[in-house]
């Protein structure tokens, strides 16, 4: 089980991975539309890696929901 | 003014080919006779071995557009889009659009245009996703699947990338996709309906299933003992096209608008001709009626004579059929003193990027007063009963130049350039 701070950081590679945003920019305050410039098709590859990174599962109707970068990590410490 | 009379010049050149990573490096070495033709049965290409392909060669990008592209957006590009973005940028710095010497003057975005055409377009995305479809199933299927195979993909994207509100256009008509699109450029100048046009081709497909197809329609060389000889158009001892990949694009202009941006200008696309032969749905007609009517309405849309074309960049694909037939086109349509040469004995067959890459190599011809050799020609087929240019390239002060492209569907595409 990974810990808030693990979460985060994953979160952040795989952000890095598919947006190309600098991991260092990906924090939890972030909004993943507003601030980080991430795309509805990009979510969902985001989604899918997280996943499979912290088996979890993210359905549509919770992805949608998942504003902010602290959103999500919140939702796969609850999930994991 | 009559919409004919409006000129159409060219004002930047951008190309990736299997011969070069630009325009120049791809025109150097057309110049020096060196061939982009060579074994892919390695590692990358490990479909080759595995189905036991009779055909072992291609002519690939001699630079990978991950040179150039940022990785992100290399992963949301199928391979086709990569190489028309390329091309793109480069024809639009070269134009001056990038922030060069004529920078300062930019077109408006509802009066700039994009025309990338493609022949398959994003095969290699479409056979990748099925496998992960039928593999890992569905959650590995990308989200961008859709717009990385589509054929309007590469002109969408460099329409993106650019900034075009014009309308972005995609002419899929095979190996005259490249061609076409400077066509319909040159009708959307001519039209009014904007001042600039980014126009071209982009193909990037080369892959098990490609080859197989070809392979099975017996249209492809089998020399892979000697690759680099394998692409041999007009002569008597072709067995095939080599199958390449790359991207071609030019921006276009109205004359007017380009002489008050202050750009310079490399050459004038003055006209085309596009027909269609409704004969067979891959095999050309063997008197080439409907080719030399495109190359005919060409001169025609450009006002010069036949006795003016003195070069034609030609078709040739090294195909059996093809190459004869093309050559009995250009003795109706302007006579048998046009000198010809046929750049793919170099390139191998860029399919929806061919007559858009040969276009600018016509283009270059004209600039450059010279005419790239057609590598391989050892023993001209009886049948050509044409001058073509072998051997070492030829000085030429060319007027105006006809590009001929034809595609599987018998589409015919004839450009004429001429000295601006």
């Amino acid at each position: 089980m990974a810990d808030n701070t693990e979460i985060l950081a994953g979160l952040a590679e795989i952000v890095e991975e598919v947006a190309g945003i600098d991991a260092a920019e990906v924090s939890a305050d972030k909004s993943f539309v507003d601030d980080l410039d991430i795309d509805s098709l990009s979510m969902v590859e985001i989604a899918v890696q997280a996943e499979d990174k912290f088996g979890v599962k993210i359905p549509d109707d919770q992805l949608a929901e998942l504003k902010t970068v602290g959103d999500a990590v919140d939702y796969i410490a609850k999930n994991q | 003014m009559s919409t004919a009379d409006i000129e159409v010049v060219v004002t930047g050149l951008g190309a990736t080919t299997p011969l070069g990573g630009d325009v120049t490096s791809t025109w150097e070495a057309l110049l020096a006779g060196r061939s982009g033709v060579r074994r892919i049965d390695d590692d990358e290409h490990e479909w080759v071995t595995r189905h036991d392909l009779p055909v072992k060669i291609a002519s690939p990008l001699a630079v990978s557009p991950a040179e150039t592209i940022p990785r992100v957006q290399l992963r949301r590009l199928d391979r086709c889009e990569q190489v028309a973005l390329v091309a793109a940028k480069e024809a639009w710095a070269h134009a001056g659009f990038g922030g060069g010497s004529a920078g300062e003057v930019a077109v408006e975005p509802e009066r700039l245009a994009v025309v990338i055409g493609t022949g398959i377009g994003g095969a290699v995305t479409l056979l990748d996703q099925d496998d992960l479809l039928e593999g890992p199933g569905l959650r590995k299927v990308s989200p961008l699947t859709v717009p990385m195979l589509m054929p309007n993909g590469p002109a969408a994207w460099v329409g993106l990338e650019l900034g075009a509100r014009g309308g972005v256009h995609a002419p899929v008509s095979a190996c005259a996709s490249g061609a076409e699109a400077m066509a319909w450029a040159m009708r959307l100048l001519q039209a009014g309906e904007v001042d600039v046009v980014v126009a071209g081709g982009a193909e990037a497909c080369i892959t098990g299933i490609t080859v197989a197809g070809f392979v099975q329609a017996r249209t492809l060389s089998q020399r892979n003992d000697d690759p680099e000889g394998a692409s041999r158009p007009f002569d008597a001892h072709r067995d095939g096209f080599v199958l390449g990949e790359g991207a071609g694009v030019m921006v276009l202009e109205r004359a007017e608008f380009a002489a008050a941006r202050g750009a310079t200008v490399h050459g004038r696309l003055a006209g085309f001709g596009i027909t269609a032969d409704a004969y067979h749905i891959t095999g050309p007609d063997p008197e080439g009626t409907g080719q030399a009517r495109a190359i005919t309405r060409s001169i025609e849309h450009a006002g010069v004579s036949a006795s003016d074309v003195t070069h034609v960049n030609c078709h040739a694909t090294s195909t059996v059929a093809g190459d004869v037939g093309e050559t009995r086109a250009v003795r109706k349509a302007l006579g048998d003193h046009p000198v010809l040469t046929a750049p793919k004995s170099a390139l191998g067959h860029l399919v929806g990027a061919a007559g858009a890459v040969e276009g600018i190599i016509t283009l270059l011809s004209i600039r450059e007063g010279i005419i790239p050799a057609t590598l391989n020609l050892t023993e001209l087929d009886p049948g050509v009963e044409l001058d073509v240019v072998a051997g070492e390239p030829r000085k030429a002060d060319i007027t105006a130049a006809v590009n001929d492209s034809f595609g599987f569907g018998g589409h015919n595409v004839a450009l004429t350039f001429v000295k601006p």
